[in-house]
């Protein structure tokens, strides 16, 4: 069902339950992770079945969220080359999160704060991978010191990504007619001709 | 289970004062490890009492059987041959937890409850809470916690903490029959020691001494050794123990910290949309494309 058929289609039916799949799995992960990451959230171990469970699950879904991950990344690394204009736009940011997006640099299908996002969680993504399986310990048996040092980086990057997804979720709650396109996969072309020009430009030849 | 005789000091994953209203007597044993002829009784008895049976292994060439800690083992003599001025010495050490004053496992614990250290000392692993993370592996710095394979639940030596909590000694204590493995309150242990490491300096043993770390508080498991400045012969024994920094930043002040940070990414937004309202697509460009729109049609 369309409701205007000259919405833009911004993400198509596999791109969009690709981007559940992460969401959903990360979701489960920040709940189970959290719960061994700080006593006071060990009670979201009964939302698994009990922390023995939350335990055994917790890298299986780290499994399928890397790889879901991965196929996300390898789909749009390349609309997140930063340029000079998104440069631009973060030098501005503050205006922006002022609500005061009127100066701001012609954006294409993703401004620089997305951009930046999108590495910054690639990079802990392969972080989170890298030691999640060194302390995994129903599977892998590493040398003390470099489990050690992954219980410490998986800490890290996992408090950096849901801090990063919190922003990612609010920018969404907060930029209106935005949560559509991750829904039903289109947007209105005012919406876009505001948040991001230049794919507006791109996508209606005007 | 915990045990209601004795008060606790610190319980894992655990942010508000435990149980403690008792000032009881920190206790320890001590093992001579001079005084050692490698019987393995106290490995028979420790076996014994707390009902576990290593699997049978087969012989690798040297004394050690088992060869290495397990959840069925947890206690094991190791042999080590040691060559000084012309002299074979054969340094037997009874390998297990140290009990630890500041103990590395219950800090990296993410489970309530599942490590107690008890005001007498004693660590204690209450498998019943036990998640099988290994995190208790990563914190130790001696290498004593085992995952079992069976359960998924970490073992280590309890110290006989049931036996101590109604007056009785280890049963690895009870059966040493060299009288090498002690047991008492912590100044007592001290000072026998210290009458053992005399007797070991006149028999001209000049660097022995009482193991003791203070690396991690010193410990509720000591030894007597003839070459207390070298411990690393005993098969290993770390000189100067302590938990890993690594383990420190793992599970020291940054937690709090990127818990009261997430809170605050997670407050801010709500008060960024209170404070500053919605984004919403500006009423000019709908005109815009609603003319364009007209023009179109036209």
């Amino acid at each position: 069902m369309i409701r205007d058929p000259k919405d833009l289609k911004r993400y198509n039916a596999s791109e969009r339950a690709n981007h559940w799949v992460v969401g959903i799995s990360f979701i489960l992960l920040a709940l189970s992770g959290l719960a061994f990451f700080h006593p006071a959230f060990f009670p979201l171990t009964q939302l698994f079945g009990g922390p023995v469970w939350a335990r055994i699950l917790h890298p299986y879904v780290g499994v399928l969220m890397a790889l879901a991950f991965l196929v996300i990344f390898l789909r749009f690394k390349h609309l997140n080359r930063m340029t000079a204009a998104d440069r631009e736009w973060l030098a501005k940011a503050r205006n922006m999160v002022d609500g005061n997006d009127h100066d701001m640099p012609e954006q294409g299908k993703y401004n620089g704060g997305q951009k930046v996002m999108f590495w910054v969680l690639a990079l802990c993504m392969l972080l989170m991978t890298l030691s999640g399986v060194a302390i995994w310990r129903a599977w892998f048996g590493f040398d003390i010191t470099v489990v050690r040092l992954g219980a410490v980086v998986h800490a890290a990057a996992g408090a950096v990504m849901i801090a990063m997804i919190m922003v990612h979720v609010y920018a969404a709650i907060w930029v209106k007619g935005t949560i559509r396109a991750m829904w039903y996969g289109t947007v209105t072309r005012a919406w876009a001709k505001q948040h991001h020009r230049g794919w507006y430009r791109q996508m209606t030849g005007k | 289970m915990a045990l209601q005789s004795l008060d606790i000091l610190r319980r894992s994953a655990t942010t508000t004062p435990p149980p403690g209203v008792r000032k009881g007597v920190e206790v320890a044993k001590l093992i001579d490890v001079s005084a050692c002829i490698g019987c393995k009784a106290c490995q028979v008895a420790c076996s014994e009492w707390n009902d576990i049976r290593a699997e049978v292994g087969s012989c690798v060439g040297v004394y050690d059987n088992p060869t290495d800690l397990s959840a069925q083992a947890w206690t094991v003599m190791r042999f080590a041959e040691h060559e000084e001025k012309d002299r074979l010495e054969w340094l037997i050490r009874k390998d297990g937890c140290m009990h630890c004053a500041d103990p590395g496992c219950l800090k990296s614990c993410p489970s309530p409850g599942a490590i107690i250290q008890y005001a007498n000392g004693i660590v204690d692993f209450h498998q019943e809470n036990c998640i099988g993370c290994g995190y208790c592996v990563t914190g130790c710095p001696f290498n004593v916690p085992r995952i079992s394979k069976e359960d998924s639940k970490a073992y280590k030596c309890s110290l006989c903490s049931d036996r101590v909590a109604v007056g009785q000694e280890p049963a690895c204590v009870k059966t040493c029959p060299t009288g090498a493995i002690q047991f008492g309150s912590k100044e007592d242990m001290k000072d026998y020691a210290a009458e053992r490491v005399a007797d070991l300096k006149r028999r001209g043993y000049e660097q022995a001494g009482l193991y003791d770390p203070q690396g991690v508080g010193g410990t509720h498991v000591m030894y007597v050794l003839h070459h207390s400045d070298r411990p690393e012969l005993y098969s290993g024994l770390p000189a100067n123990p302590s938990i890993s920094p690594l383990v420190s930043l793992w599970k020291g002040f940054a937690k709090p910290l990127a818990t009261l940070a997430l809170a605050g990414v997670a407050l801010g937004s709500l008060f960024h949309y209170v404070t500053k309202g919605p984004n919403e697509v500006s009423k000019e460009i709908e005109d815009e494309i609603e003319a364009e729109d007209k023009e179109g049609t036209k």
